[in-house]
This record gives C-alpha cells, structure tokens and sequence, in this order.
C-alpha cells in the first residue's frame, strides 16, 4: 500500500521500507541527519499511514469515554488528548489520539499496525453512534520542530500563536481546507495537517515555500529514534495487549475517577514490572528482545533500542521488575555478549 | 606496488599494501546499513580464517557482520573508528578502513571478486 505521497518521496531518492504493508520512506538523506534537522529548524513527514476515523452521533461522546482510559469529558471542543484503549485484561489495545469536534463528532487518529483492529474493536463498542474511516480521503503529514511554527505561518494565514498543544482547527493551506493541531511524535513543537489526500502536491508546495528554514523529508527512521529520545511509546514494542498503562509509564492517562474498558484489571493490578530508559556503556545498539540482567539474573527484555544522535549514545527501554532502582547498574546481551548499561528515566531529550 | 582491490560475497574488500592486507567495507556495504554509529574490531594479534566473522557494525537499522577475507593475523585496527564510526560512511575504501591483516595465504585473494566482478555481483542484487 502507498500513501499518496509516494511519488515525492521516490523522487527525493528515499530508501523506501516496508512497514506493516506500507511501502514508506525510511530515510532520505541519512537518519541522523535528519534526526538533527528536526531538532533545529524544521522536518517534513508523511504519516498517511496512520489511521484516521470519525465517531459520530448523541452518544459518540460515551462511547469514546468508555474506550479510553483518560478523561474526554473535560475537553473543550477543537482540542484533543492521548489516551491508550484497554481490553478487559488492561491491556493496551493501542495507544491513540483523541480529538473532540463537537459533543457529536469525534475524530481518533491510531497507529497504522492496527488500523483494522482498531476499526473492529471500536466498532463492537459504539452502541448507536457510528464509526466512519477516512483515512482514504484525508492525508496526514507532520510539520515538526522549532522552526515549525515559523514554517507553517508562511503557508497560512491562521495564527498560529493561538493553537495550543492539542489544539485543532479548520485552516486553509494553499486554498484548501485543511485541519491542523497543534501535536506531534518528535518531542518537538509541532503540528499535524490533516488535509484532503486528493491534493498530495501540498507536500512539495511545503517543501518550496519553507526551503529558507531548511525543512528536510524526514523518514521512518528518525521518526523511531526522535520518539525515542523524547520517551515516547512505539505500539508493539514498549506496548501491547499483554501491558497495561501502569507498567508502561502512562499512569498519567489512567483516570480512575471514570469509567472505560479495563478499569477492574487496572484497580486491583499492582504492576510487577515497570518500563524504564538505559544508556549502555558501549556503542553497541540494543535491540528489541535482548536479555536485560540486573544482579546476575534475567530479569526482562529490551523493548526498543537506538542510538541517540542528541546524546550521541546508545539508549533504549526495557520492562524490569518494580525494585529497579534509578542510576542501577544492568547488563543487556547483544549479540551473545553481555554489556554495562545504567538504568535511567524514559525521557532522555526534553526541548528547550 | 598496490596490488588490486578484491571483494567477498559479504561485501568486505581487501587490498594488499606493502605485505599487509588492509580491510574495509564496499561503498554498497555502507550505503545499505545507513548511519554506522558502532564497530567492534578485533584485538590486535587475534587470528582468522577466510570468511570467519572478525568484526561487528552496527548502524541505527541493523547489526552486520564482518567477515575476514584472507586468512591471517590481525596487526592494526583503525582506532579511530571507536570515535568516529561515520568515517566507514564517508569514506569506505580510505579513511574508513578497518583491519590489516598479515595474510598467511595470500592465494586466497585468487577466489575473491575483482572490481568488475563485484560490481556486477552488485548489480544483479539491487
């Protein structure tokens, strides 16, 4: 399957992946370069893979309260949150971004491995409201950076001053309607533009009017290690069905006070692991499944690894058990070796 | 006299200067890892055989062996690679070399590619 931005991204010389049936640009002019782009002046990614539905109808608002564990009731209309959905199990079905239109409209924005698992999930839950995909007929991109709020204001008149985190609004771009929030994957300011994906030009339109910012393509691969840095989850590596909110570090979106699929599991789960960042002592990459020990004996497993081109290190997470403390000393096996590593916070980058 | 450059199956050249083999990675090699951010060479004095995995690169998107192509005793590692590991990037057949090997059997180059045969072993993957 390709976006339709494709095209664009075969002439800037992509290496293409591809990534759950997408054939998607995993890097243009090298992943840490353009890892350092974003972190300086502004980057350009296409993230039509990702899916996008609409839940309308009186009762859309319930719905989506009782699919999410965070508090959707408490949102303005035009702003949004992160949430993950949990199963019966609390486990995390995936980890989604909620924006509210109107009391009746409603649109989530998922990850691209679950597109259909998400649109089935949510479909057995909606009651009388309805699910609409519009994945096809909307295109996202991400605009994301310091620079990028500059980058943007030169392609629309909407000001942008006035969009706070997790704000969307309708704007136009180039005489078309679009909807833009205020949100993002980098740890970076940023926005999503959700625009009609029947005018995938807007993508080299973007690229020429901002080309004085230095605005680069950025692929799938600075996308994983800029997420990384800024301690961000990636869905079936640091979560999945069999992990809750509470072991991941996403505590902060478990509102307990409402209700939402999972709650019971999650009230009477004390978690006996816990999902924290390390920095190993070599250069060498962890990667997904390497053993990680702590005082001799296994004790979890390297969920995502990289190298981080801000701290020039190799980083990752891994689950270890709640008794883990900060700053321990942890060996991670790569390769058949094993490796220092020191056990640290989930955020390894925060913007200034 | 620079004898000429030789390539395996796995993509490790080798080219023989003043008695050592000196070893690195194919522009090819280094274009389909991407960023190299780590190496692990072999300690000096270690010995291997044709085609016996002698050193680990690791780009952001996957590890990669490194296969010795000559039969030999390692005498130099490129210390600086330890710092900076992109010289195999930007420069793979100079500043991005990884090993001089003493070759105890220097026929072996006869069953490694030419250039010419390289490239077209090249070719037909891509």
């Amino acid at each position: 399957m390709r976006t339709p931005f494709y095209e664009f991204h075969k002439s800037s010389n992509a290496k293409i992946t591809d990534f759950h049936g997408w054939e998607m640009p995993i890097e243009y002019s090298g992943i840490i370069d353009e890892h350092l782009n974003v972190r300086s002046s502004v980057g350009l990614f296409d993230v039509s893979h990702m899916g996008r539905y609409e839940i309308k109808g009186s009762n859309s608002g319930e719905v989506v309260q009782s699919l999410v564990t965070n508090d959707v009731s408490k949102l303005n209309n035009n702003h949004g949150l992160y949430a993950p959905m949990c199963n019966e199990r609390g486990g995390i079905v995936d980890d989604v971004i909620v924006f509210k239109i109107n009391d009746n409209n409603f649109l989530i924005v998922v990850n691209a491995s679950n597109r259909d698992k998400d649109f089935q999930w949510i479909s057995q839950h909606l009651k009388s409201a309805n699910i609409k995909n519009v994945s096809e007929e909307i295109s996202l991109l991400a605009l994301q950076g310091p620079l990028a709020q500059s980058a943007l204001q030169k392609i629309t008149e909407f000001d942008l001053s006035q969009l706070k985190p997790f704000d969307i609004a309708p704007a136009e771009i180039f005489g078309t309607k679009c909807m833009i929030s205020r949100t993002g994957y980098t740890g970076e300011d940023g926005f999503e533009i959700f625009c009609d994906s029947s005018k995938p030009e807007i993508w080299s339109k973007i690229m020429d009017s901002t080309a004085e910012l230095n605005i680069k393509p950025i692929g799938l691969g600075a996308r994983d290690t800029l997420r990384l840095e800024a301690g961000l989850m990636l869905y079936g590596n640091d979560i999945d069905e069999d992990t809750t909110p509470l072991e991941a570090p996403l505590k902060w979106t478990v509102k307990l006070e409402k209700d939402f699929i999972g709650k019971n599991a999650l009230i009477n789960k004390k978690p006996a692991k816990k999902l924290v960042g390390f920095e190993v002592k070599d250069r060498r990459i962890a990667r997904h499944g390497n053993q990680v020990m702590a005082n001799g004996t296994k004790c979890g497993a390297v969920t995502s690894g990289s190298f981080s081109p801000t701290l020039k290190k190799s980083i990752g997470l891994c689950y270890v058990p709640v008794d883990i403390t900060m700053d321990q000393s942890i060996e991670i096996e790569i390769g058949g070796k094993n490796y220092e590593a020191k056990v640290c916070g989930t955020r390894f980058y925060k913007r200034n | 006299m620079q004898e000429e450059i030789r390539f395996t199956k796995e993509h490790e050249w080798v080219q023989i200067k003043d008695g050592l083999a000196v070893v690195g990675i194919s522009d090819f090699a280094q274009k389909q890892l991407g960023d190299i951010v780590s190496v692990e060479l072999p300690k000096v004095e270690s010995a291997f055989k044709q085609m016996q995995v002698m050193a680990i690169v690791d780009s952001i998107k996957a590890s990669s062996d490194i296969y010795c192509p000559i039969s030999g005793q390692v005498i130099e590692i490129n210390q600086g690679l330890q710092e900076h590991p992109e010289w195999i990037n930007q420069s793979p057949y100079d500043k991005g070399w990884m090993v001089k090997i003493k070759p105890s059997n220097i026929t072996e180059l006869e069953s490694l590619m030419t250039k010419t045969q390289y490239e077209e072993f090249v070719g037909q993957i891509k």
